[in-house]
């Protein structure tokens, strides 16, 4: 039975109807994906755009199972539908932590493989699907596979950022990584302008993790003021994974409520409450890295209109200047949110569509205007002469050129799907936006 | 280190509560209609920390079948402290209303092969003086409405029957709770839109885990669910029967 619904990814435009099927069982899926003719599946939906939206949809809240942990080698098998908190309430107070997180815990583990999601660690560990060990994957003819980065390698390295296009993730086995308490060590350090926080990614290069939150209003020879936060696991202390208070946004805020003084406001705020030089602090695993899962709903803040969240990559030949040359149109276009978060990327894994390659990744989001679609069109065209590209996990808009033209690989991508009967079967609106069968 | 029996343990809201129990690191005992979703939670809740994992098929309307599969499980168990009733099915109204077959069989899964458990489990409770018998029943069987008196009647068989049940044993020492949970988002309710006053199988789990701990008798989940309720039954049945519930 499937149940019509109104449906949106994190960023909440676009909003469609869709039928949803709540599978129970790998059977489940296995009937559902053999009766429906075409569908996507979706896990906690927190991809922003269109790419877990389609006209039938299965939704893998059911799918919440571990099926195994070994609590001496870290290596952890569970359903896809189980969520990244799931997996570190259990195994954190074990001494194990996931190898990769997004900025959030609220996704799903066939979530974050389908979109190969990243962390603030990528230029030393590599995205989440360096750390699977392997997938059971549903195919759209309802056969069962195993794939790993040795058997149906290329299934596997098409499955791990395919969005979702290659057939229902089922279960997934990954390697933890040890900790020994789960506090972090958090330095803050307060940089003036982008050539200062280039510098000071570099002197940390080698540091675990590090990301870098910059200030979308300042300009001129303030461009780049930002604030960079490293991160190490602490050395000592103890294993926890009880949460804190949870705030939540309970409605729809006026869209007027985010607009440039609030945001420079804010800003001023942000910055100033970090101190002048170097600080170090101890913090939770939770506010390190998952700052906004304690405001639930965040997304309301944006009003019932959503926003689009615009992440790119800019290779690393594109320099500085390429860097600063986007950001500088972002800031003039005076549409930007509060902040965008910076972080450094090493090298890119063999998956035909992941989005991490070495470079610099820039996100940040724009609330939804109708001014908005052709400044970014204007962005893309941009960072496409830069030859960079922009993150699946956060498009609703982007074209077909811009994607065919950045992801060179798509048509091996479509040569492993259609060996792999997921042509025409799985599909969503972001894939037939981007021309994919 | 509680040994617990779940009987309809693949429900949402038993599988939520057994998650919270296997963290605690209770031995679990889980009986439902289809193996493979058995081995799968139970799969699960060994990850998650509990002592230890057994499960069971049992279906509900075979009467006959009760007493030897509750002494097979707390043979197995070696001996019980709490058994969670999960198991149910949201009857059709309208389709019951033609084909009084169905009704019977509806009638029969969620109130008369509940009550034939009870009895057999009552017994046992009775004789070791101790521990917790906690049953979902349903607001729905606080007052009959229209679009679901199929389902409300056989809720509230049982939740009376609970109250005469609690006053037996409380005798023996042993704690019987009656679970009525508002509008939860499982399987079970997924054809129905979603509002405000929905709530996930995860929050109801935990007020379950607390109530048996605390003793309570009657625990609405959420528990704003009281006020409702008593709202609706206050509402007297010469306006009652015209209204559209």
């Amino acid at each position: 039975m499937s149940v019509l619904t109104t449906s949106s990814g994190w960023g909440r435009y676009p909003q469609i109807a869709t039928y949803v099927n709540f599978p129970q069982s790998f059977d489940d899926c296995q009937d559902m994906v053999i009766q429906k003719k075409q569908l996507i599946v979706r896990g906690l939906g927190r991809s922003y755009g269109d790419s877990s939206l389609a006209k039938e949809t299965l939704d893998t809240r059911y799918l919440r199972h571990f099926q195994a942990f070994d609590e001496t080698t870290g290596i952890l098998t569970c359903e896809a539908g189980v969520t990244l908190r799931d997996i570190l309430q259990v195994v954190v107070p074990q001494g194990w932590f996931l190898p990769v997180t997004p900025g959030t815990q609220f996704v799903t583990i066939g979530g974050a493989i389908a979109s190969d999601v990243h962390g603030k660690n990528h230029h030393v560990d590599g995205a989440f699907s360096d750390h699977v060990i392997q997938i059971e994957l549903l195919l759209g003819n309802g056969t069962r596979v195993v794939a790993s980065p040795t058997h149906h390698s290329e299934l596997f390295r098409a499955t791990c950022g395919g969005m979702g296009l290659t057939g229902i993730i089922l279960a997934a086995t990954i390697q933890l990584k040890p900790i020994v308490s789960s506090r972090i060590l958090e330095t803050s350090i307060k940089l003036a302008c982008l050539s200062d926080l280039l510098d000071a990614f570099n002197d940390y290069q080698h540091a675990t993790y590090s990301v870098a939150w910059i200030d979308c209003l300042a300009k001129g020879r303030h461009l780049g003021r930002s604030i960079l936060k490293i991160g190490e696991h602490a050395e000592d202390g103890y294993l926890t994974s009880l949460p804190k208070r949870v705030l939540s946004v309970p409605f729809d805020m006026p869209a007027h409520i985010l607009n440039y003084h609030t945001i420079k406001a804010f800003n001023a705020l942000y910055y100033g409450r970090t101190p002048q030089t170097a600080s170090t602090r101890q913090t939770t695993y939770q506010s390190f890295f998952y700052p906004l899962d304690r405001l639930r709903h965040w997304n309301r803040l944006y009003g019932k209109s959503g926003f689009v969240q615009y992440q790119f990559l800019l290779p690393r030949d594109a320099g500085e200047q390429g860097l600063r040359d986007v950001l500088q149109r972002i800031v003039n276009s005076r549409q930007g949110s509060f902040l965008a978060v910076l972080k450094i990327f090493g090298k890119g894994n063999k998956n035909y569509l992941s989005f991490p390659a070495e470079g610099y990744s820039v996100a940040l989001d724009f609330k939804f205007t109708p001014s908005l679609l052709t400044l970014l069109a204007e962005l893309d065209q941009l960072i496409l002469t830069k030859g960079g590209r922009l993150y699946l996990a956060k498009d609703a808009r982007m074209t077909e050129h811009m994607f065919k033209s950045s992801y060179p690989r798509w048509d091996e991508f479509e040569q492993v799907r259609a060996t792999y009967h997921a042509i025409g079967k799985f599909s969503s609106l972001q894939s037939q936006r981007l021309g994919l069968q | 280190m509680k040994r617990i029996l779940i009987m309809g343990a693949t429900s949402a809201i038993a599988e939520a509560t057994a998650k919270i129990w296997a963290k605690e690191g209770h031995q679990l005992y889980l009986m439902s209609r289809n193996q493979s979703r058995l081995d799968t939670l139970a799969g699960d809740l060994v990850v998650r920390g509990a002592h230890r994992v057994d499960v069971m098929t049992f279906d509900a309307n075979q009467i006959e079948d009760h007493q030897r599969m509750i002494d097979i499980a707390i043979q197995q168990l070696d001996g019980i402290d709490i058994v969670l009733i999960a198991y149910g099915t949201l009857s059709n109204q309208v389709a019951c209303e033609q084909d009084i077959h169905l009704f019977l069989q509806e009638f029969n899964t969620n109130a008369v092969s509940m009550m034939s458990i009870l009895m057999h489990l009552a017994n046992r409770f009775e004789a070791q003086k101790k521990g917790t018998i906690a049953v979902i029943t349903s607001v729905a069987g606080d007052r009959g409405r229209q679009s679901n008196y199929v389902y409300g009647a056989a809720k509230a068989a049982v939740s009376v029957f609970l109250q005469g049940l609690r006053q037996r044993l409380y005798k023996s020492g042993v704690h019987v709770l009656t679970i009525k949970p508002g509008f939860v988002d499982t399987p079970m309710t997924q054809a129905f839109k979603k509002g405000l006053l929905w709530s996930s199988p995860d929050v109801v789990a935990q007020l379950i885990v607390e109530a048996i701990a605390s003793n309570r008798h009657i625990l609405y989940a959420p528990k704003y669910w009281f006020l409702i309720m008593q709202l609706v039954k206050s509402i007297p049945e010469r306006y009652f029967k015209r209204v559209k519930l």
